[in-house]
């Protein structure tokens, strides 16, 4: 899909697993350089999505971040030890 | 940041508001995490260099979402919404992608060539694997350009511009012309792809296919392996602000089948003390809008009493020659990559990504009487999800004008409100304190 043409500088921590990255890199964007497409399920019908735009538009790259839910992925920047994982579904409240 | 500097060199205080984390925008993204590349980065470091150097009062990952009379704009920013009270308010959101809706583009693996773009210039990621470009338009070929340039790998390109494309260019002799460096530039891309090999299909439609992720990308009866498939019609002006103010007048653009706000020669909208800059006033491509950044900000200036309408124009006069000889090439592309007709999208493909709303669903509305996108909101909820119609837009819009038999002038566009981007109460909350 992606290759990295640029070293990564430290790690984050995915859906309890831990990937490379670069600080300051959209987190969107780490994610796909590690292969992940699956960002999140639909709230409609619970299909897998992954980003679109990664330009913030698209909302189709929602996942949660340090705990806070439905975090557009492409608008975060990386940093060391950042944990997010996949939105399943709408938000709890 | 243009018309940032120009504001700043009349002497007016500038506060600038970005969505983003680094000043550029989408062409001259990360110019200050990666080295320029070619000439237009060049340009851009430059611009980003006066910007640095002009003074203006910068606020990265700033979230605007609301503008007032006044005018008064309301932003997020660390969780906390603040909001001013500026003398004149310029707005530049840019462009979007045009969708490009075929048969499993909700699939994870299926992208924008807007995104992939992104990711090659925030973290120098490059295509490798089974990786597909489909669509049309310049930023198709300059982005297979420079994914190859960085040592990317592309399985191949389905071209989905109308074949008699050339033909067509040949009836605007005076956009060939004026246009030539715009064109020079895309045959080298054109170049580039061919001397890379990658192999260029001409095909009239593709779809996308898999089970939980992309897996094969089909094209006129052509079945390959993909991992990654990148699509791209074209961009539009974003109107997602203007378009939520009320009275803010917008037109129908028939070539570039998009909806843009009513501007002046400087960009004054129908709104007193809100103008707009770039391309999300009609697009024209970087330089353009860097151009029309400085013609707002000098308007801007003599609206506020800084400058009289004479020393306006004085000081305008290279900008304005100049972007009028960049826009001269745009009635050429439009005529070389007109956007893909929505009445030819196949029932069962979802339009509206958020609600998964199918182009069939669209049309059984139009067939019960629904004559606009607002009205289709009540009908199927298209427009109404997360992204708030800011990618099924003009895809809808163009299913429910080809249903109806009519121009796209005659179907509203989706009404936009505050706030245009999502607002925690927390956010709110802070405006209070």
């Amino acid at each position: 899909m992606f290759r990295r043409t640029e070293p990564t500088d430290c790690m984050i921590e995915w859906d309890g697993r831990a990937l490379p990255a670069c600080a300051g890199e959209p987190l969107a964007v780490a994610l796909l350089a590690a292969g992940v497409t699956h960002f999140r399920e639909t709230a409609v019908s619970g299909t897998a999505r992954g980003p679109l735009c990664l330009m913030g538009a698209c909302f189709d790259c929602l996942v949660q971040v340090e705990g806070e839910a439905n975090v557009q992925a492409c608008m975060v920047m990386v940093r060391p030890g950042l944990r997010a994982g996949p939105q399943h579904g709408v938000r709890g409240l | 940041m243009a018309a940032a500097v120009a504001a700043r060199g009349q002497g007016l205080s500038v506060l600038l508001l970005d969505e983003n984390p680094a000043p550029g925008g989408q062409v001259f993204r990360a110019l200050d995490r990666r080295p320029p590349k070619d000439a237009q980065d060049r340009r851009g470091a430059d611009l980003l260099a006066a910007f640095r150097a002009s003074g203006a009062e910068a606020h990265q990952g700033a979230v605007l979402w609301a503008v007032e009379d006044g005018p008064r704009v309301f932003w997020s920013q660390n969780g906390a919404a603040q909001s001013a009270s500026p003398g004149r308010l310029i707005l530049a959101p840019g462009a979007t992608e045009r969708p490009l809706p075929i048969p499993g583009w909700t699939l994870p693996g299926v992208m924008s060539v807007g995104a992939a773009q992104i990711a090659l210039k925030t973290a120098g990621l490059v295509p490798e694997g089974c990786v597909w470009i489909a669509g049309q338009g310049p930023l198709m070929w300059l982005y297979a350009a420079q994914a190859l340039r960085q040592g990317g790998r592309i399985a191949g390109i389905i071209d989905l511009a109308p074949p008699d494309a050339e033909m067509r260019a040949l009836r605007h002799p005076l956009g060939l012309l004026r246009g030539m460096d715009y064109l020079a530039r895309g045959l080298a891309w054109k170049a580039a792809v061919k001397r890379a090999g990658v192999p260029v299909f001409a095909a009239t439609d593709v779809a996308a296919e898999g089970e939980g992720r992309l897996d094969a990308v089909m094209f006129d009866g052509r079945h390959e392996a993909a991992d990654l498939l990148l699509l791209h019609d074209g961009v539009v002006p974003n109107t997602q602000v203007t378009r939520a103010i009320i009275g803010c007048r917008h037109l129908w653009d028939q070539g570039q089948a998009c909806w843009k706000p009513v501007l002046d020669a400087w960009g004054q909208t129908s709104i007193p003390g809100v103008l707009v800059a770039g391309d999300s006033g009609g697009i024209g491509g970087a330089t353009a809008a860097a151009l029309s950044g400085t013609l707002a900000a000098l308007e801007a200036a003599r609206q506020m009493g800084r400058l009289s309408a004479e020393q306006r124009d004085a000081l305008a006069t290279p900008a304005r020659l100049s972007r009028a000889r960049h826009l001269a090439v745009r009635p050429l592309l439009d005529a070389l990559f007109p956007p893909r007709p929505m009445g030819a999208v196949a029932d069962a493909t979802i339009l509206c990504r958020c609600e998964e709303v199918t182009a069939g669903r669209v049309r059984e509305a139009v067939a019960l009487g629904c004559l606009g996108a607002n009205q289709l909101k009540a009908f199927t909820r298209a427009g109404m999800g997360a992204c708030q119609g800011r990618v099924c837009g003009p895809a809808v819009q163009g299913a429910i004008a080809a249903a109806r038999g009519v121009s796209g002038a005659e179907v509203e566009p989706f009404r936009t409100r505050f706030p245009t981007k999502p607002l925690t109460l927390g956010e709110l909350a802070a405006l209070a304190g």
